[in-house]
């Protein structure tokens, strides 16, 4: 019986040290280029320098938008903000997002398990000779848990319509203790004290400021002043800086998905584009072993141009 | 007494050296010949990014032993701060024009993948590490970024682990654990570009046959 072998061709590239050779100075080229970059940093640092608008401060938000601020703290206590809705990994207050069924957000856990109601109370909690406070903290822990979100989510609403949310403006109600409380609140964050009640409250070296982000998050503020400095999510925020400066430009693909459908539409949105960044990566990583992909480079003959010396001495 | 050739045999130190010194051909580690055919601005920008890298890891240390927050403070370390922002952006663009270059001489031929793929992922790696950086500035724009990236990192499970809310955590990884990466892969990335010597020209190839 014959055996018929197929037999195709392929390309094979050549040793690099079959070619003719010239000098280089290899550490010589180093130093220079350090040189230059060196002098280019220092040159762009004096001439341009960097960015540093100061951080928002809760002081800074109670002066500026203080019916935002007590919005948020109303938020927080019925239960009705970003953070107290969020999901993983801060409760399981919903299932997160997800991607093709996949649902990473929740199978990652409550990591960093956070009550959105403590957010507000147990700073107005560390307070101490304020017997009005005190009075307000007491009656909101003797109501149940429904009462509670009743009460706050009678004086969001109430808050919502309000002339500017102005709580001095909110029509009467059963609000039970919660504009006591968020009075307080307000007065706490307007007094510089409430950035050290969330972030060191059980340490004294506090370093970590999730629980203070989240609430400065679940506000309106922190996004109004974001927009305003074109920093929205819409704005390819993630990849800018305030002013003019160029930000993470290599990180244009990762925003640009945000800016178009379905993506810039999509509930699922940052797990999609997560997912897609991933799948292109790994894709980037492996072009040597795409076919068609890896032959790119053979069908638009940029190298035409690198190697012009080359082929006009083979010529 | 000297070992004996079963001792020799099983070293480690000696399996170890081995191995390293035969990392790169002799003569390869710093040549200083290269083929004639290197003859271009492009291959500039290989050795542009290590040296842009020199100058983010150099500004980095000044500003580690300022601590986090003397850039605020001090014109010298706001000075030093720009010097290592603007350092970054210089690291990335001869960066991505080096990957270009690269891409459009499809440099992974004769058995380069590997020096590719370190490459992609000294990339990906250093987008990690700037972003730290961007998350640890303690300002208005770490506020509003670590606000915005909170929400993609929880999306994929990692939050409860790499939480970007936590400037403690994120200047950690910011100041050890990503630059240490970069700098293995980038290593790994040099040795293995000095391992292979400069992929030749295309349309260089021979044709044979395969079966």
């Amino acid at each position: 019986m014959s055996t018929t072998h197929a037999t195709r061709t392929r390309r094979r590239t050549p040793d690099s040290h079959d070619y003719p050779t010239r000098h280089y100075d290899l550490v010589k080229e180093f130093v220079i280029a350090l040189a230059i970059m060196t002098g280019l940093s220092l040159v762009l640092a004096g001439v341009f320098s960097s960015p540093d608008d100061k951080a928002i401060s809760m002081a800074s938000w109670a002066k500026a938008d203080p019916a935002d601020l007590v919005a948020t703290a109303t938020g927080e206590l019925a239960g009705t903000t970003t953070s107290a809705t969020y999901g993983a990994p801060y409760n399981d207050a919903s299932e997160g997002q997800s991607v093709l069924g996949l649902k990473l957000q929740k199978w990652g856990g409550v990591g960093i398990p956070i009550n959105s109601a403590d957010l507000v109370l147990q700073p107005l909690r560390a307070v101490s000779g304020d017997a009005q406070l005190a009075n307000a903290l007491q009656q909101w822990d003797a109501l149940s848990a429904d009462q509670q979100t009743t009460r706050a989510t009678a004086y969001a609403d109430a808050l919502a319509k309000a002339p500017d949310g102005d709580p001095a403006q909110v029509s009467q109600g059963s609000y039970g203790p919660v504009p006591a409380l968020t009075t307080s609140f307000l007065g706490l964050a307007s007094s510089g004290g409430l950035e050290g009640s969330l972030t060191s409250s059980a340490t004294f070296y506090g370093s970590d400021q999730t629980r203070a982000m989240l609430l400065l998050s679940d506000g309106a503020y922190l996004e109004d002043q974001a927009v305003a400095d074109h920093l929205g999510g819409d704005q390819w925020g993630m990849m800018n800086e305030v002013g003019n400066y160029p930000g993470q430009p290599w990180m244009w693909l990762y925003t640009f998905w945000y800016q178009v459908k379905p993506f810039s539409t999509s509930e699922n949105a940052d797990t999609q584009v997560w997912a897609l960044m991933m799948l292109l990566t790994v894709g980037l990583i492996l072009v040597p072993w795409i076919p068609g992909v890896r032959s790119i480079p053979r069908l638009i003959p940029v190298h035409r141009l690198i190697w012009r010396q080359h082929y006009r001495r083979k010529r | 007494m000297s070992a004996s050739p079963e001792e020799h045999d099983r070293s480690w130190t000696v399996a170890v050296r081995n191995r390293v010194s035969g990392l790169v051909p002799p003569g390869q580690v710093l040549p200083d010949q290269q083929p004639a055919y290197v003859a271009s601005w492009i291959y500039v920008f290989g050795v542009a990014t290590l040296a842009a890298l020199v100058v983010v890891v150099g500004s980095g240390v000044v500003l580690a032993m300022g601590g986090a927050a003397w850039w605020h403070t001090s014109s010298f370390g706001h000075f030093v701060n720009s010097v290592h922002l603007w350092s970054v952006e210089l690291f990335f663009a001869a960066m991505v024009i080096h990957l270009w270059g690269k891409f459009w001489m499809a440099a992974w031929r004769g058995n380069r993948g590997l020096t590719w793929a370190t490459g992609v992922v000294s990339f990906v790696a250093s987008i990690g590490a700037a972003f730290t950086g961007y998350l640890v500035q303690s300002n208005f724009d770490s506020q509003w970024i670590s606000g915005e990236a909170k929400d993609g990192i929880n999306s994929i499970g990692i939050g409860g682990f790499f939480n970007v809310l936590n400037p403690g955590q994120m200047l950690l990884w910011h100041v050890t654990l990503l630059p240490v990466a970069v700098g293995i892969i980038t290593v790994m990335h040099v040795v293995l570009v000095r391992r292979h010597g400069v992929v030749p020209p295309l349309d260089d190839e021979r044709e044979e046959v395969a079966r």
